[in-house]
């Protein structure tokens, strides 16, 4: 890649910091060079969190239906799996299954809700309601 | 307490970081690409078993931990590296090391990196930063891929330095132990050593998953997606490569244009082996990633989808596996001068 063609197509990093990358001058010698982004990689990246969006909403459905307890839509919006969430909490996989039930969820004390509110860096009350704030 | 560093940009977090640690060590001859290059770290391997965000597992460099472990064993430089279980004694290990004036890298994950637009944050536990110093309950971090410092609370960094999941970081840390002095000998020396290796990587290991044969496997694989995966999955999957090839942290080009920044530093040190020569092929391999990146992206835009389109995509890639194969071949058969 020639330094003159080094894309500059703003990404949402590319507000935050600019990218270093390699390419060539003039006489072919490499370089550091600055992107702000790629249009390529930014598309890849919206393909990416569009297929997350459409976890959440089912996951919103799901608790909505009854169906699964407010973790699984917090689970899909944190992009944790069963293993991540139980690193984060210390809880058992299958302790978390069980949590997964709407029933099990609603019995569960404040003491294992704080461990999940905080795995999911929210709030209790947030996280019984499946509110969001964005941050 | 602040310790002696300075931050420079890297492409790469962990090439960044091993540079940027041993620069007091080379008075600053390790740049990024020659970190990149001893530490042998251009690779290629699809591991569709294991699953990333859903998507197949792409790599376009080495493990993590290599590259620095690598780099320095090469140029004989002793490093210290541990983990922990216990976060009280990883922070207050941390704390001794700066009083003793050590800048360290640290292991982190990158989903609750305060400074990373959300977009960004995802479960990956393999970034690489630099803490240098401690200002009340503020780490003073560099990060390589960011062009200017950042500033992390203890409960921030202690977040990611024990963030969960797949290659957890547990508190990992690790830098040079100090004094050690590189010479453009050692270097020399370790400039072939990291060749020799990563002709290793991409020509010899058994199997279709990871090196040229991976390469040409996965091409192969593409011109499949359509029919197997279905058109909306394909996509998704075109897009995960495309990121793991070009997202930060690649330098362009998925590593090849910060390998053939290395061949060129590495060719000063060793003239007279073509290592010039060669460099320019591995630019030619990083321009066709990106062409074929390109391609993916009318696919994934859902600007074009025919199976024409995806036996295109596949080409690309048995193309690039053959312009690779040579210019490894090549680095192989040197007769160093």
């Amino acid at each position: 890649m020639k330094k003159d063609e080094v894309p500059q197509d703003l990404s949402s990093l590319g507000k935050i910091t600019k990218e270093l990358c390699y390419a060539t001058d003039s006489s072919g010698k490499y370089v550091a060079a600055l992107s702000s982004g790629w249009d390529v990689k930014i598309t890849a990246l919206d393909v990416a969190w569009g297929d997350i969006e459409k976890r959440i909403a089912a996951a919103k459905q799901k608790v909505l239906n009854k169906e699964a307890s407010q973790l699984l839509f917090f689970m899909e919006y944190r992009l944790m799996d069963i293993s991540i969430l139980a690193g984060y909490t210390g809880f058992w996989k299958w302790q978390i299954k069980r949590h997964l039930k709407p029933e099990v969820f609603d019995k569960l004390s404040t003491q294992k809700l704080e461990k999940y509110a905080e795995a999911f860096n929210i709030k209790v009350e947030d996280l019984k309601s499946m509110t969001i704030h964005e941050d | 307490m602040k310790t002696d560093f300075e931050h420079r940009q890297g492409a790469h977090c962990e090439s960044g970081v091993t540079s940027n640690l041993l620069s007091i060590a080379s008075n600053g001859k390790i740049t990024e690409p020659l970190a990149f290059g001893i530490g042998a770290g251009l690779f290629f391997a699809y591991i569709p078993l294991i699953k990333i965000n859903n998507g197949p597992a792409i790599a376009f460099r080495t493990l993590p931990g290599y590259i620095f472990n690598r780099t320095a064993k090469s140029l004989g430089i002793p490093v210290v590296s541990k983990r922990f279980s216990s976060k009280q004694k990883a922070e207050s290990y941390l704390n001794e090391c700066l009083e003793a004036g050590n800048p360290v890298g640290c292991q982190v994950g990158v989903y609750y990196l305060p400074y990373f637009p959300k977009e960004y944050r995802f479960h990956f536990n393999a970034h690489n930063l630099i803490v240098y110093g401690k200002e009340g309950d503020n780490y003073l971090v560099s990060d390589p891929i960011m062009e200017t410092t950042n500033v992390m609370d203890s409960y921030q960094l202690e977040r990611v330095r024990f963030a969960k999941g797949a290659l957890a970081p547990k508190g990992h840390i690790y830098y040079p132990k100090q004094g050690a002095i590189i010479t453009d000998e050692t270097i020399k020396q370790a400039i072939k050593s990291g060749i020799k290796k990563n002709v290793y990587n991409m020509l010899n290991i058994p199997g279709s998953f990871a090196g040229i044969s991976g390469i040409r496997n996965t091409g192969k694989k593409i011109k499949k997606w359509r029919d197997k995966l279905g058109i909306e999955k394909s996509k998704l999957y075109l897009a995960q490569m495309v990121r793991m090839q070009e997202e930060i942290g690649t330098g362009g080009g998925g590593f090849r244009y910060i390998y053939a920044a290395f061949l060129q530093e590495a060719d000063a040190y060793l003239p007279g082996n073509q290592l010039a020569e060669i460099s320019v092929l591995f630019t030619q391999a990083g321009d066709m990633w990106r062409t074929a990146a390109v391609h993916a992206a009318g696919i994934y835009k859902g600007r074009i989808g025919s199976q024409d389109d995806f036996n295109k995509m596949g080409d690309y890639l048995i193309e690039i596996a053959e312009v690779e194969k040579n210019a490894f071949e090549r680095l192989k058969n040197i007769k160093w001068q």
